[in-house]
């Protein structure tokens, strides 16, 4: 009945991430009002967009081609947005201490959740894509700016499900970091995401032209219609990795900080 | 090989102004079974947190498994923690924790599979084990929860009042499984308010108070501190209604009947006994307690 004693034995980091992985993805699929909304978001705002707002915004009708990438990236946050919950759940919940004491990098419970959060967005960014090309959203891409485009948003949902991850660590407890998350969710709407910044008052438009944001929805909505870039495409991948690296370093040093702490 | 598995001198910890622990010097030799016991608030899950690198310690040297305590990733592939509090999962089912918990201590799929049937099997949860744990009862839940420190053996078990919210039969089930293990090798370390427990199960206790250890020995040397026998003093309906420790010899037992003779109601019936870790308990703490409120 007795296991061995085995003292010195311990999983490999790649095992030991592949579990975490496996883990969080098994929360997701089970969290089923939080798949849900993250499926039924996208078709709503793409609804709404397109049919409501659409017509008043752009009444060629071609606000769709437009809004697209605004939308993938406000679902993108909204979703990457559970990660602060589902990381904040794990660190009030006792089994952290049990990961903690175990002979493991238990940091990796972390990037399980990113990983998870990364799949499920990818696939919520599909439906919007998938939804957009129903309501007549006509892309001019080819495969190379397509891959370049599905590359930028996937560098967008890492970067920003990582400052979410360090959100959901500094909080207290999960309804403090969906909380802290909310404040988030609305820079999309301060940018060109859903009108050009030239429609805005002189001084929101110097915000929402100096905001990561935009420099993202103008390099994705290039890639993907052909409108013009420029300088975009460094400003959107250098806000990513800055943000990506800056919330990596926070959630590591929030999440060993609070290690001997407790 | 060394004697003592687990070592502290002069540790200290303090949360804010409170210092919980204040000076405490134990040691623990390899292989047997340690239980602390203490009043709600002494220290005893702080201790357990330090020595499994929880938390970190304000002073004093700790040694776990003979490495210092920061060096933490050497303690931990020597121990293994069932906390106070449910460290378990609870929206994956139990099989799923425990081979998640397989796979993370180095198992490969296979074996962590045939170690978590087995597991389910000694704890008595394979009927519920593809329930999620979010459905499970407390009793259940802290079966599965000691099932999860018990994947695969370290050298050092850490259990927080490990039989708290377990049934009579669960209990015994678990008492023969620690001995098993401790039998094995496995240095116990173990914390508990139910003082049979400690009783039946432990080599060596320690009472901590007030952040100190007021008394350490085994089962039978912590019963002769207090000294002799205790009389019990019964109503008609056999309920006690003082206890009184006595002294050991005929004659000091002889004086308090004569003395309870005179003050006893009518048809009270006396009962002699020996101390249990009871009354050594009380003892223990409440003269803690009155020192430090002067
Ligand atoms: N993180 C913390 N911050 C502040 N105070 C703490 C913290 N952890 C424990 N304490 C305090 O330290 C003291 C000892 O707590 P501990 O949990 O070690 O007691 P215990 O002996 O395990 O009690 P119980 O029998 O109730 O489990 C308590 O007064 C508690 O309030
Ligand atoms: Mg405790």
């Amino acid at each position: 009945m007795i296991a061995q004693i085995k003292p010195a034995q311990s999983a490999s980091v790649g095992a030991t991430h592949a579990v975490f992985i496996q883990r969080s993805i098994l929360h997701s699929v089970r969290n089923t009002e939080a798949l849900i909304m993250a499926i039924m978001l996208p078709i709503m705002l793409m609804l709404l967009f397109t049919y409501v707002f659409g017509g008043a915004l752009d009444p060629g009708g071609n606000y769709v081609n437009y809004v697209v990438p605004g939308i993938i990236l406000l679902c993108a946050g909204f979703g990457s947005s559970s990660a602060a919950v589902d990381v904040a759940g794990d660190m009030t919940n006792g089994i952290i201490d049990r990961f903690r004491t175990m002979p493991i990098r238990s940091m990796s419970v972390i990037v399980g959740h990113v990983i998870a959060s990364l799949a499920r967005n990818l696939v919520a960014t599909a439906v919007v894509f998938g939804l957009a090309l129903l309501v007549g959203f006509r892309p001019s891409a080819g495969f190379v700016e397509w891959l370049a485009a599905v590359g930028v948003i996937t560098l967008f949902i890492l970067a920003i499900t990582w400052l979410y991850a360090a959100i959901g660590l500094v909080a207290g407890s999960p309804s403090a970091a969906s909380g802290y998350g909310f404040a988030l969710l609305f820079l999309p709407y301060l940018s060109s995401a859903f009108v050009p910044t030239h429609t805005m008052p002189a001084w929101l438009r110097g915000v929402a032209d100096n905001q990561p944001i935009t420099p993202i929805i103008e390099t994705i909505r290039g890639l993907l219609t052909g409108s013009p870039i420029h300088d975009s495409a460094y400003w959107a991948v250098g806000w990513c990795a800055l943000i990506l690296a800056g919330s990596y370093l926070w959630a590591s040093w929030s999440f060993h900080r609070k290690a001997g702490r407790r | 090989m060394m004697t003592a598995a687990i070592e502290m001198k002069g540790l200290r910890k303090a949360f804010g102004q409170h210092n919980v622990l204040d000076g405490i010097d134990l040691s623990v030799p390899a292989g047997s079974i340690f239980a602390l016991l203490g009043p709600n608030g002494a220290g005893k899950t702080t201790i357990i947190n330090i020595l499994s690198t929880l938390v970190t310690p304000d002073s004093g040297s700790v040694r776990v498994a003979g490495h210092d305590i920061t060096e933490k990733e050497s303690v931990k592939r020597s121990i293994s923690l069932t906390g106070q509090f449910a460290a378990v999962d609870e929206v994956l089912t139990a099989e799923e924790n425990l081979r998640m918990i397989g796979r993370l201590s180095g198992l490969t799929k296979a074996e962590a599979r045939i170690r978590a049937a087995e597991l389910l099997e000694i704890f008595d949860l394979t009927a519920s084990a593809r329930k999620r744990v979010k459905t499970f009862s407390g009793g259940m839940r802290r079966r599965l929860d000691l099932a999860l420190s018990l994947v695969v053996n370290r050298p050092i078990l850490f259990l927080d009042e490990p039989t708290t919210g377990l049934d009579a039969q669960s209990r015994r089930a678990l008492w023969d499984h620690i001995r098993q293990l401790a039998r094995n090798g496995v240095t116990v370390f173990l914390t508990t308010q139910y003082l049979e427990e400690a009783d039946q199960l432990a080599d060596a206790i320690a009472v901590i108070a007030g952040g100190r250890v007021v008394a350490e020995g085994t089962a039978d040397q912590l019963k002769s501190r207090i000294g002799g026998e205790v009389v019990e003093l019964r109503d008609q309906q056999d309920e006690i209604i003082r206890e009184i420790p006595a002294g050991s010899s005929i004659r000091e037992v002889k004086k308090t009947i004569d003395e309870l003779v005179l003050t006893a109601p009518e048809g009270s019936r006396i009962n002699i006994r020996r101390p249990s870790m009871e009354d050594v308990f009380v003892a223990l703490t409440t003269q803690e307690r009155e020192e430090s409120a002067i």
